[in-house]
């Protein structure tokens, strides 16, 4: 099967333009006849479900918290990108979308992260439409602050929760939809499998986690928002419960998934205290404006970080990056502090920290204005570790993050299964090899309140006279069927290890050689050891409880099943790129200066594995080209 | 630390419920409350019994899906902590740490820890937003609008919908989250437009809900994570009293 990405013919900037004058439209009346099924409720899920349902089709969303507004997009702190140049200090559409396709290394496909860069003018709008309470000047205009990986002020940020107050906008414009009928939710409902009819996606099987019932559902489309799969490394800023089973079901069932090995590590998470630890809470990417991140020059310094004189302190970010300083990319931050904490400058107990310290910006700007600008994160900080920031530096330390990868997706955001959609952080698109901070709020906004509301219908254009999906056909009977083996084969390995304990190992396996820095040696050890670990789950994992009601072992184990199999897929996709490209950095692809050197003349082009089954997989490429970017190594110096 | 647990065990809403005795004789005090919890369930995992039910997510004190009752205080000792937020620091070796379930008529429990809160969401989907259809939008500097009260607007609009007012109240109010959202978007330009019919709708769902009425105490306000201000309910009592006046 050959990858069309439906790009619309014409200059980039007219592109989108273009597409709507000349696509297909579903008339007001017809859109009440037309089922659309929605997987996930975040800003992506979230603003899809919102704005289909302003539009009149008859929505069902599913998600697996007890209520949307809990999606972990909630989480999100520093804020979003948009190009209004409200600073007057040059930001233009085009300079966003060549951030962004630079950040990303040149392994995105130019004419999404345009698309993105020109909607994020509209979102702002939208956002505080809704009432999002955006920073602000004394003078009541909006207020901007500046993010890694760029040389403008151009994220729009709700103090250190803008995650939040974006998602509750998204909730409430979803809570209305409800009240008015055209929106249905099904929170505590998890989806473990999707039914294809005649090849086009026009179902789901699920279990509501309160009784423990396998339900089905149709539809004429089925959207997925269900974010990324970061929480594979077990710790990770993801939230507990965020996972990658809906997508891979999806995957197992022909959607191809694109470049799954490049997850972002963020450079700025607390770091691992213990072992019994869940969770590497982020402190957002906003800090690096006014902190300054730095180690000991003297190995193993054991003094307390204040009593370190200033001219024995490595701020290696400056030292390295003049340029842009402590506002380097993410993956580009992570690999510095991996590369002082290798060569054991690391801090703290476990010497895997680095310090952010703000004593020069209090010196310059006083404790206030720090208090106005990050206040919460430094209560949240004194919360988990019990230290003022304000009087002795952070340690902070690199932690997963973001998933790059996803399904592929074309111009439309459909996969390769007809009818079946993904939105936000769910698919491939927009972030290439590396997402620039703030660029994660705007995509999963974006995708699901303009791009895919405006898309879907050219698709179910041809859907009006379908009438609807019944459930009771044999398509459907094999999916529950299945669903429910799998249940059943996970209750009946009563073993003697706990999932979190397999979970941690997988993490541990993971984090050491497909993360920050991987090699050839270090990859095909890991897709050893996680077959091993697999066999382990399967014979040994101690799974409690029963089917019949809720249960969250079980829900765990279904969860760490699919992990399983994503993190052979993660190693060999990392093994199959030889080259290093944004936060796929390769050990064995390196310049003479220790930076990352891509190989654009074999790898200029997105992954997209299709399943075979087992698990075996297919590698097809959708070659990137640049048309109206000048592809240069990507330099931060 | 050796910690001695009493939880609230309770297979179903319409079951009886009653707290069972567990010990943990390796807890650290960098561990967080919850990864305690985990451990708990660990231990039950390998002797085969079923894990206790607790509700958790994001565990940074910002996604509102954590609850419980922690020694007869709604997200335990700490104030203005989520339960997530809380760690073992809190406690010292020996101790007897009492679990319970978010208690209110409106959060029925469902099984042992977890309630259900969908009542939070019948509130805002009374009124709790502004009508601003994906499209609608005008220029967003268009409104300027004083640093002062938007920053008031977000101190009102950063709950995070946990209940842990519900579970603190005597009467089992939910005025302050219903306040919070109200005084969100009633100081906001864009949210004035709606103002009446909002405090309206939303007061009328609260109460039919099953909430009880706001008594005014404080109580709520001295456990909220967010810090709401006990302030938002009188803002959300001028709402509505306006809104008799006006119509």
């Amino acid at each position: 099967m050959a990858l069309n990405a439906k790009e619309p013919k014409g200059p980039l900037k007219d592109k989108w333009r273009l597409y709507n004058e000349h696509k297909n439209l579903v008339n007001p009346a017809n859109r009440k006849k037309i089922d659309i099924i929605v997987v996930g409720a975040g800003l992506s899920g979230g603003g899809a479900s919102a704005s289909l349902a302003e539009l009149g089709y008859n929505v069902k969303t599913f998600f697996f918290q007890d209520s949307a507004r809990r999606s972990h997009s909630v989480a999100a702190q520093g804020g979003v990108n948009a190009a209004k140049n409200y600073q007057n200090d040059g930001d233009t559409i085009y300079k966003m979308f060549y951030d962004t396709i630079k950040g990303g290394d040149y392994r995105s496909r130019e004419a999404n992260v345009y698309r993105m860069a020109q909607l994020s003018v509209d979102l702002i709008d939208h956002m505080t439409a809704q009432g999002v309470p955006f920073g602000r000047e004394y003078s009541g205009y909006l207020s901007n602050r500046s993010f890694g990986g760029v040389l403008v002020s151009r994220t729009f940020y709700a103090r250190g929760q803008t995650g939040q107050q974006l998602l509750m906008a998204t909730y409430q414009a979803m809570m209305k939809q409800v009240k008015k009928g055209t929106l249905t939710q099904y929170n505590r409902h998890e989806i473990l499998d999707f039914v294809l009819i005649d090849g086009k996606a026009r179902g789901v099987i699920v279990r509501d986690l309160v009784t423990g019932k396998i339900e089905r559902h149709s539809a004429h489309a089925v959207v997925l928002g269900t974010g990324g799969f970061g929480k594979i490394y077990y710790l990770s800023t993801l939230a507990m419960n965020s996972n990658g089973s809906a997508t891979w079901r999806a995957h197992k069932k022909g959607a191809f998934f694109a470049n799954p090995s490049w997850t972002q590590i963020h450079p700025t998470a607390l770091p691992q205290a213990g072992d019994q630890q869940s969770k590497l809470t982020l402190m957002s990417e906003s800090l690096r404006n006014d902190g300054r991140i730095w180690v000991p020059l003297k190995k193993d310094d054991d003094r307390l970080p204040n009593d370190i004189p200033d001219e024995e302190r490595d701020y290696y970010l400056e030292r390295r990056y003049p340029a842009f300083g402590n506002l380097v990319p993410r993956d580009v931050a992570s690999r510095a502090a991996k590369e002082r904490m290798d060569a054991g400058h690391g801090i703290g107990k476990l010497k895997n920290a680095v310090y952010l310290d703000f004593r020069t910006a209090i010196g310059k700007l006083g404790v206030d204005t720090i208090k106005e600008r990050y206040g919460n994160l430094f209560t949240m900080y004194k919360k988990i570790t019990g230290i003022d920031a304000y009087k002795e530096p952070m340690k902070i330390s690199p932690a997963a993050h973001f998933s790059m990868g996803g399904l592929w997706v074309d111009y439309e955001l459909g996969t390769t299964i007809p009818g079946l959609y993904a939105v936000g952080e769910a698919n491939f698109a927009d972030h290439g090899a590396n997402r620039l901070g703030a660029n994660s709020l705007l995509q999963a906004s974006v995708d699901g309140n303009f791009v895919l509301p405006n898309t879907i219908s050219n698709y179910l254009a041809d859907e009006i006279r379908t009438g609807p999906i019944p459930t009771d056909t044999k398509e459907f009977d094999e999916a529950e069927k299945a669903v429910k083996d799998q249940i059943d084969k996970l209750l009946s390995i009563k073993g003697k290890t706990p999932v979190d304990r397999i979970h941690r190992a997988l993490g541990k396996i993971m984090f050491k050689e497909v993360a920050m820095a991987r090699n050839e040696k270090g990859l095909i050890w890991a897709i050893e050891e996680i077959k091993k670990l697999r066999k382990q789950f399967w014979t040994d994992a101690a799974i409690t409880g029963d089917a019949d009601g809720m249960n969250s072992e079980l829900e765990k184990a279904g969860r760490l099943a699919d992990y399983l199999e994503i993190a052979e897929l993660m190693a060999i996709d990392a093994l199959s790129r030889n080259e290093s490209c944004g936060a796929h950095f390769r050990e064995e692809f390196v310049s003479d200066d220790g930076e990352a050197e891509r190989n654009d003349e074999e790898f200029m082009y997105s992954a997209a594995w299709e399943w075979l089954g087992k698990p075996d997989w297919k590698l097809h490429k959708e070659h990137l080209e640049f048309h109206d970017i000048e592809v240069k190594t990507r330099s931060y110096k | 630390m050796k910690i001695t647990l009493k939880i609230w065990r309770q297979e179903s809403a319409k079951a009886k419920g009653k707290l069972e005795t567990y010990q943990l004789n390796e807890v650290e005090q960098d561990m967080s409350f919850l990864e305690m919890l985990d451990m708990l369930n660990e231990d039950l995992a390998v002797k085969g019994e079923r894990s206790v039910e607790f509700d958790h997510d994001c565990r940074e004190g910002i996604c509102g899906q954590c609850s419980l009752v922690i020694n007869g205080q709604a997200h335990g000792p700490e104030s203005h902590y989520t339960t997530c937020q809380t760690h073992m620091r809190s406690f010292k070796d020996g101790d007897t740490i009492f679990i319970e379930p978010f208690r209110a008529k409106a959060f029925p429990v469902i099984r042992d820890l977890k309630v259900n809160r969908d009542s939070f969401d019948t509130i805002i989907q009374a009124g709790g937003y502004i009508s601003a259809f994906t499209g609608n939008a005008p220029e967003a500097n268009n409104i300027p609008i004083h640093h002062d009260i938007s920053e008031s607007a977000f101190d009102s609009a950063a709950c995070i919908g946990c209940g842990a007012c519900v579970a603190t109240c005597k009467n089992s109010s939910a005025a302050l989250f219903v306040s919070a959202k109200i005084s969100h978007l009633a100081k906001l330009p864009q949210g004035k437009v709606e103002r009446k019919e909002r405090v309206e709708w939303m007061i009328t769902a609260h109460d039919e809900e099953g909430f009880g009425s706001c008594t005014h105490t404080g109580a709520c306000a001295m456990v909220c994570p967010q810090e709401v201000q006990l302030l938002d309910i009188t803002r959300m009592n001028f709402e509505f009293n306006r809104a008799l006046c006006i119509s």
